[in-house]
């Protein structure tokens, strides 16, 4: 059996990639894979631990979150297609319109 | 056996996901994105959760990914112009948050969780994972199930509208 501490330490490091993605790249598009990846950081979280409890709750609460995700990346990129049309960019830095 | 397996995996799944975050090709990002989805799924295969998994394959990494590739493909994206002082001091900045988030995270991992009810490794089931998991799903998580579809029909109904074409209202008044 794999010690769960492994397993905890590479979800944390996938979840901090993904921070790091997130903080460093302009590309809104990068940017939402990057958060793919802080929501997968959290679901091996999940299933290390379902794992450690033997309990199966984790893994349905996994299954949830894969739910949210696909509905979040729908919704997500139909915002930044339309972000596209109306500002001819994907770059975070020059959709500044809400800057005071 | 199963713990070269894992660490493997790990590495796989470290590299494509520093690599996402790296390239500077939205294209070349979602397809190394893909590469750690499906590390991820053997991860999840060697933890026994064999339905998610597999799910995790047929989901995300086919589904999701080729979401993601469409849109890129769609917007036309040129590779990232990424320079200038500021961009270069946000990246410092971003680097900086993300070491000391990990060394919070080694912190964490480090100090050794209360372990919980450390049962001895499981009895087989006498079922499978992705039955096991049907029978929790819809019973005791049947209301949360429910409210999923719910989410997801919100999900399209919504996505339909943001991404529907506005260039053109008369059109739409004449149909």
């Amino acid at each position: 059996m794999i010690p769960i501490g492994w397993t905890l330490a590479l979800s944390a490091v996938l979840f901090c990639i993904g921070v790091v993605g997130v903080l460093v790249r302009r590309n809104a598009l990068v940017i939402f894979m990057s958060i793919e990846l802080m929501l997968n950081a959290a679901n091996l979280a999940f299933v290390a631990f379902a794992r450690q409890m033997n309990s199966l709750d984790g893994q349905v609460f996994v299954f949830f979150v894969m739910t949210v995700a696909a509905a979040e990346v729908a919704v997500g990129l139909a915002i930044i297609v339309n972000v596209f049309r109306l500002r001819e960019t994907v770059f975070v830095d020059e959709i500044n319109l809400l800057k005071g | 056996m199963v713990p070269g397996l894992f660490v493997g995996f790990g590495v796989l799944l470290v590299a494509t996901a520093v690599m996402v975050i790296l390239h500077r090709n939205p294209v070349t990002s979602a397809l190394f994105l893909v590469l750690s989805f499906c590390s991820l799924a053997g991860i999840y295969l060697l933890l026994q959760a064999e339905f998610l998994g597999m799910v995790q394959i047929i989901v995300y990494a086919g589904a999701i990914m080729v979401l993601f590739l469409f849109v890129i493909m769609y917007l036309n994206l040129q590779h990232d112009v990424e320079t200038g002082a500021q961009i270069a001091v946000r990246r410092g900045i971003g680097w900086m948050v993300g070491a000391l988030l990990l060394l919070f995270g080694a912190l964490l991992v480090h100090r050794g969780w209360a372990p919980g009810p450390v049962t001895p490794a499981p009895a087989e089931p006498a079922v499978g994972n992705a039955v096991a998991i049907g029978r929790v799903l819809y019973s005791r998580f049947l209301f949360p199930f429910e409210i999923t579809s719910v989410l997801l029909l919100v999900a399209m109904v919504g996505a339909i509208v943001l991404a529907k074409s506005r260039t053109a209202p008369n059109d739409s008044e004449a149909a």
